[in-house]
């Protein structure tokens, strides 16, 4: 090694040690977690020469409502410049788990959180819902655009009791529709997802045989089809197979101009998965006092079957008073203005009874 | 052979008499050179053996963490066909046999394609120029990445695939091979781009194997009066069987190992058969599809079913190894 690299390394690492010098005097950013202090490190020369008093914050967990809490964080900083906040899209199950061991500053999940997990937290945590999104049923089936399906028939087409699209049951909500004698071929998510998760609570609750077989969960032993990694796996899969149905998120749907199902709902109607249907069934319960709320199987004639919250976990009490003041800035302003935005990007704005709610949860943070 | 070694042997002593002449005439070596030259063998070593400590320590990390799960599950893992985390229920059946089953199917396919493209760019059928420019149009395909080859099997092959395997079931369901409805992602399409993808490592040892049979066997065989065909089969083929078996297993060795291109084409379903039309499911698929949510129980049985993968190939590259040296003892001497 020449004399000038070693002198280089030096100086870097004389650098490094003044960046972290600074934060840790100034208490100005968060050094608890790996990824803050990595960033830090990154950033190690602006830091050293312009003090700034920025809080960073660390969150990671569900990739479904990532493109909306992306969007949410950005334009909050360019709001308010004095608080930057880092989402990463690893799932629910690893935003639960990088939040409990204290490597974020919150987590994210579409499962909320489990008694066993709040407990491994220490009960430290508030389960604090965010937006909502409702699951689809999409399909591949040669000019029919708009399939109604009986809650008999798609929990039968995923317990792999139905197999032909031009079965009974199926039949017997699209009078008029020509189904084709097809195979179905059923989709689902291979690997363990948020969404997997809703859609499986759903069926256990509208069907015994599902509740007593697969079961609920983020992966469960299917009875039928071929399973895709990802929204993206399921959706290449249903566009490129004649036959296939699957389940994915409303705003993927969307966004990708996918066919979608009416399913039937507990009254009985044949609803169209739209915002206003998924907002419909979150009115339709009541959040309790941890706001773990299930909306498993709505009531209400407008309801669409298939809807859920999704959390950001935030500790009840922060170690750093800075870093609890800044996570109640952001959510409360997410929980306000960010509202706004969420029907842009095809989520369900909270309910202002619900949004209320949350506020005061969050005001409770110190 | 020997000849070479003694050439090689004058050749390099040499080199060192000159360079010792060119350094500093003819004094004993520095205490910098000799420490530079022990440093240099040392750090030689430690580097070298940091790569078996490595491959050690990702055994070691490995078993550690299947411990539990080796513990709770026992062998049942290997016999046992459901794997759901919510029940605690978890094993590998289907994994190891659609891990096997699509491996070998590639080994079929890409095994046959490799080793007659390697005797064709060989053996002086075609011009020096074609040979070349066939040989590395095959070796571009290890550049492709695996997704690249998952896209393309579900956007091209699948669609392809699909009218050929609705024959396949109406005509021939009688058949275990056919019994079951294709729906796309399945055991076929995941094979043949698996063989696809094991082609460029069995052509580029094959042919490497092939060109190293010594002219004069060939020669000989011809001034005998052999033909073509009976020199390929007779003499080249069983002088070159060792490296050829050996590009055989490294391209199984690769299959096995398959990630990316296999999750997204093989299905993903927990069920296995003979239907090369059902979807199925592989061990490294497995891996990739349930480690990013699994829970702590579920990530040790994820580690228990990583062992046995890194145990099936470690088992595969030994047999070949030991078949390999069989097939070459007979021929010393000659190579």
């Amino acid at each position: 090694m020449s004399i000038v690299a070693r002198r280089d390394l030096v100086l870097s690492i004389a650098g490094l040690g003044l960046a972290l010098l600074g934060c840790s005097k100034n208490e100005t950013s968060s050094t608890s977690s790996g990824a803050a202090s990595g960033g830090a490190a990154a950033s190690a020369t602006p830091v050293a020469a312009q003090v700034t008093n920025t809080v960073n914050l660390v969150g990671s967990g569900a990739s479904f409502p990532a493109p909306l809490y992306g969007r949410w964080f950005k334009e909050y900083a360019q709001a308010n410049k004095a608080i930057a906040v880092d989402y990463q899209s690893v799932g629910s199950g690893q935003g639960i788990k990088s939040f409990v061991e204290g490597r974020t500053d919150f987590g994210a999940s579409d499962a909320a959180m489990s008694d066993d997990e709040i407990k491994q937290a220490n009960d430290n945590v508030l389960l604090l819902p965010m937006t909502a999104g409702s699951v689809v049923l999409s399909y591949n089936l040669d000019g029919i655009s708009d399939l109604k399906l009986s809650r008999e028939a798609y929990a039968g087409i995923f317990l792999g009791e139905i197999k032909n699209w031009n079965d009974a049951k199926i039949a017997k909500a699209n009078p008029g529709v020509k189904l084709p004698d097809q195979a179905i071929s059923v989709v689902h998510r291979a690997d363990g997802s948020g969404t997997s998760f809703i859609f499986t609570q759903h069926l256990a609750a509208i069907n015994e045989k599902w509740k007593s077989g697969p079961g609920v969960g983020k992966s469960v032993e299917w009875p039928a089809g071929v399973g895709e990694k990802g929204n993206e796996g399921i959706a290449a899969n249903i566009k490129k197979n004649p036959g296939a149905v699957g389940y994915v998120e409303y705003a993927y749907a969307v966004l990708s101009k996918m066919p979608m199902a009416s399913l039937e709902n507990k009254s009985g109607k044949f609803i169209a998965p739209t915002l206003d249907s998924a907002a419909a069934s979150l009115a339709a319960v009541e959040l309790p006092a941890n706001m773990r709320a299930w909306v498993t199987d709505p009531e209400g004639d407008a309801s669409y079957p298939i809807a859920s919250y999704t959390w950001i976990l935030a500790h009840k009490k922060y170690d750093d008073a800075a870093k609890a003041k800044a996570v109640k800035e952001t959510l409360k302003w997410c929980l306000t203005e960010g509202q706004k935005l969420s029907a842009s990007l095809q989520y369900v704005p909270l309910p202002s009874a619900v949004a209320t709610k949350v506020l005061a949860a969050v005001d409770s943070i110190n | 052979m020997q000849a070479v070694e003694d050439r090689t042997g004058a050749g390099s002593a040499a080199r060192r008499n000159s360079l010792k002449a060119s350094a500093s005439a003819f004094s004993p070596p520095s205490p910098f050179q000799r420490g530079f030259d022990v440093a240099f063998r040392g750090l030689s070593l430690a580097l070298a053996g940091s790569v078996i400590a490595l491959l050690l320590g990702i055994v070691y990390q490995v078993m550690a963490h299947a411990a539990p799960a080796i513990r709770d599950l026992g062998t049942h893992f290997l016999v046992e066909t459901k794997w759901n985390p919510n029940k605690q229920v978890f094993g590998v059946l289907p994994e190891i046999v659609g891990t096997l089953y699509t491996s070998c199917l590639a080994l079929l396919g890409g095994g046959l394609l490799g080793v007659t493209t390697a005797l064709v760019t060989s053996q002086g059928f075609l011009s020096r120029r074609w040979e070349l420019v066939l040989k590395n149009v095959i070796e571009l395909l290890a550049a492709i990445p695996s997704v690249v080859y998952g896209l393309w099997g579900i956007f091209v092959l699948i669609p392809i695939l699909r009218p050929v395997a609705k024959v396949l079931h109406e005509q021939f369901a009688f058949i275990p091979l056919f019994e079951t409805p294709f729906a796309g992602p399945a055991i076929l399409p995941a094979a043949l781009v698996l063989a696809v993808m094991i082609l460029p490592t069995i052509t580029a040892i094959s042919r490497e194997a092939l060109a190293a049979v010594p002219k004069r066997l060939p020669a000989a065989a011809y001034g005998l009066g052999a033909t073509r065909w009976e020199v390929i089969f007779r003499v080249v083929i069983p002088t070159a069987s060792g490296g050829l078996f050996g590009a055989l297993v490294l391209g199984l060795g690769r299959a096995l190992g398959e990630t990316m291109a296999l999750a997204m084409l093989v299905g993903n379903a927990n069920v296995y058969g003979w239907s090369l039309l059902s979807p199925g499911s592989t061990i490294a698929a497995l891996l990739a599809n349930h480690f990013p949510e699994a829970g702590p129980v579920e990530i040790r049985a994820l580690m228990y079913a990583a062992l046995v993968l890194l145990m099936m190939t470690l088992i595969v590259n030994l047999l070949g190894a030991a078949i390999m040296a069989r097939a070459t003892r007979g021929l010393k001497g000659l190579v």
